[in-house]
């Protein structure tokens, strides 16, 4: 793979050329997501209730996370166990499925790619399973299996705290197959197709060998957005775990970091708190986006 | 070993293989399919058959009561639905237009192009996808009311066209092209923007397209609904969603709300991604 460097259009471009062409998409993301972001950090050093103006009060909610909050600490350990387990397995499926998926005739490609991209296409379609894990004996898999006699009497699927956890990362890894699904697939259309050609008459013999020394090595920016994507999907699990498990959820055993800040912020009005617990997990996301891209960058040969 | 460099044939596969992968594929799609499937049976099924016992999973009577229903309920809305249907069709064109737009100028510069600022810029956009807490909303809630835009068309466009997903993905695609296309345009007098326009867009249809589809999607589901409260400003998905959850315990309208909604993302995707892999026929971007 040849290396690309920052081309030599210097000639035809002016200094400020690029910064005209950044501005119109700059300046509204300075305003919607820079201040924004900016904003939270600085009050996470405040007690702010937004009804009193903000009361600078230190590392007072960076301490009262480790120190006084046992729900904190539960939701940061579900969390890790979340991004454990979903993290790896919805990004190699990602990958997996694109690739395998890349090799079907056209026609079907496209028709395949919507099956596997359906769970994500509606943006709630993922409260259909409340409905199949439900509860009483309406529920989809307690009412069949009850049928089939497996269970004398419902299982409270979403209210148990054996089966929470469980559940929401079937569900989680169910809708993994999102943007950085389609960007592989997209990528793959990018790889050079003589490329393929020159690795077969250089001897390579099946598709194994073809998809370690070529694809994955062309797709290097490819599957640095897959990781940042997966990365920021697996540690933010919060919509889906109120949507299954209730909000709060029973014992908190569905209790991740988002769903904590939401509780605090959103329920109590403690917003400086909730903004020291976001700071908090950007910190964790940058720490495993620096790792990760460390370790791709050696397999893609960037 | 044969090489049918002229057929669409693929090298290095085997048929035994390509059947099993096939087979496989189906069935693990048919999984991630299902809960779709089912929303649409669901949708399909008289009020009887949805409250069943043992549930089922197919419909055995299929009717149309509940789209007739909904279509009942519609009528009875304030705001005329036409109404709702121009605000859903105008915010998510123009929110995904300028999303595209604004990324690939920004994008272009980021990728190809030496200049101060340009790793920092790179840096920042990345960090800020990963900082997704819903604590901004509170700020950004903030933000819109002092500028006066809460309540009005701008909030439910504007912030959509400034998502960082949009200039990561092109960003990341267009670092791949490679410099002697865009050199070669350099030769034949191409100034920078002339390039962005007619070489470096061109060469990234497929991340652009799957852009299309990622943006319009988060938009036409209501990325901006909760900055709104005037009925007439109001976007579909959210006043069917209000008449499903509105008195009369309407399961099966509910059930057809979702399949109505979802219309409009399934079409756009099924429309562009076949685009994306027909893109297929120009083979790979070469050097």
């Amino acid at each position: 793979m040849k290396k690309n460097i920052k081309t030599s259009l210097v000639r035809q471009t002016r200094t400020l050329d690029p910064y005209i062409m950044m501005a119109p998409f700059l300046i509204l993301f300075i305003y919607f997501t820079i201040i924004p972001i900016l904003s939270s950090i600085a009050l996470s050093f405040t007690y702010f209730d937004m009804i009193h103006l903000p009361q600078f009060i230190g590392l007072m909610n960076y301490t009262r996370m480790f120190l006084e909050d046992d729900v904190f600490i539960k939701s940061l350990s579900n969390t890790f166990v979340f991004a454990v387990i979903t993290g790896p397995i919805g990004y190699i499926m990602c990958f997996v499925f694109a690739w395998l998926i890349n090799d079907l005739n056209p026609r079907i490609r496209a028709f395949m790619t919507f099956l596997f991209y359906a769970p994500t296409i509606s943006g709630s379609l993922y409260v259909i399973w409340t409905f199949l894990f439900s509860g009483d004996s309406y529920g989809f898999i307690n009412g069949n299996l009850m049928r089939l006699g497996l269970l004398n009497e419902p299982v409270q699927w979403l209210s148990d705290p054996r089966y929470i956890l469980t559940i929401i990362m079937i569900v989680q890894i169910w809708l993994s197959l999102g943007a950085s699904f389609l960007s592989f697939i997209a990528g793959l259309q990018n790889v050079d197709k003589a490329l393929y050609e020159a690795g077969a008459i250089d001897g390579i013999r099946n598709r194994w060998q073809e998809l370690f020394m070529i694809t994955l090595p062309s797709m290097g920016p490819q599957l640095q957005f897959g990781a940042v994507i997966q990365i920021g999907a697996s540690l933010s699990v919060g919509t889906v775990a109120i949507a299954l498990a209730g909000y709060p959820s029973t014992d908190y055993a569905a209790e991740t970091v988002i769903t904590h800040i939401m509780d605090v912020g959103n329920l109590r009005y403690e917003m400086g708190y909730a903004s020291a617990i976001s700071v908090f997990l950007f910190v964790l996301l940058l720490f495993t986006h620096f790792i990760l891209r460390k370790v791709l960058r050696k397999i893609a040969r960037d | 070993m044969k090489i049918n460099i002229f057929s669409n044939k693929k090298i290095n596969r085997s048929l035994g293989g390509n059947m099993l992968l096939l087979l496989a594929l189906t069935l693990f799609g048919l999984f991630m399919a299902l809960p779709f499937i089912y929303a649409i049976l669901q949708s399909l099924k008289p009020t009887q058959e949805i409250f069943a016992f043992p549930p089922r999973f197919f419909v055995s009577n299929p009717t149309l009561d509940n789209f007739y229903m909904l279509t009942q309920a519609i009528g009875d809305t304030w705001v005329p639905m036409g109404r709702y249907i121009v605000n859903s069709a105008l915010v998510t064109v123009t929110a995904t237009a300028g999303n595209c737009l604004f990324a690939a100028m920004a994008a272009f510069p980021l990728a190809k192009l030496h200049f101060r600022g340009n790793r920092l810029v790179s840096e920042i956009v990345t960090y800020a996808l990963l900082f997704t807490a819903p604590v901004t909303q509170f700020p950004k809630y903030v933000i819109m009311a002092k500028t006066g835009f809460i309540d009005s068309y701008w909030a439910l466009f504007l912030p959509p066209i400034a998502m960082p997903l949009g200039l990561f993905l092109l960003k990341n695609f267009m670092s791949q092209l490679p410099d002697s296309v865009l050199e070669a345009a350099e030769m034949d007098g191409a100034s920078i923007y002339q390039t962005l326009w007619r070489v470096a867009i061109p060469n990234v249809k497929p991340a652009l397209l799957t852009l299309i589809i990622l943006t319009s999607q988060e938009v036409w589901n209501g990325a901006g609904a909760s900055f709104i409260y005037s009925e007439p400003l109001k976007l579909l998905p959210t006043v069917l969603n209000q008449i499903a959850a509105s008195g009369l315990a309407r399961a099966g309208v509910g059930s057809a709300v979702a399949v109505v909604i979802m219309i409009v993302p399934v079409s756009v995707f099924i429309l562009l991604q076949s685009k994306v892999i027909e893109t297929m026929a120009f083979s790979g971007i070469k050097d």
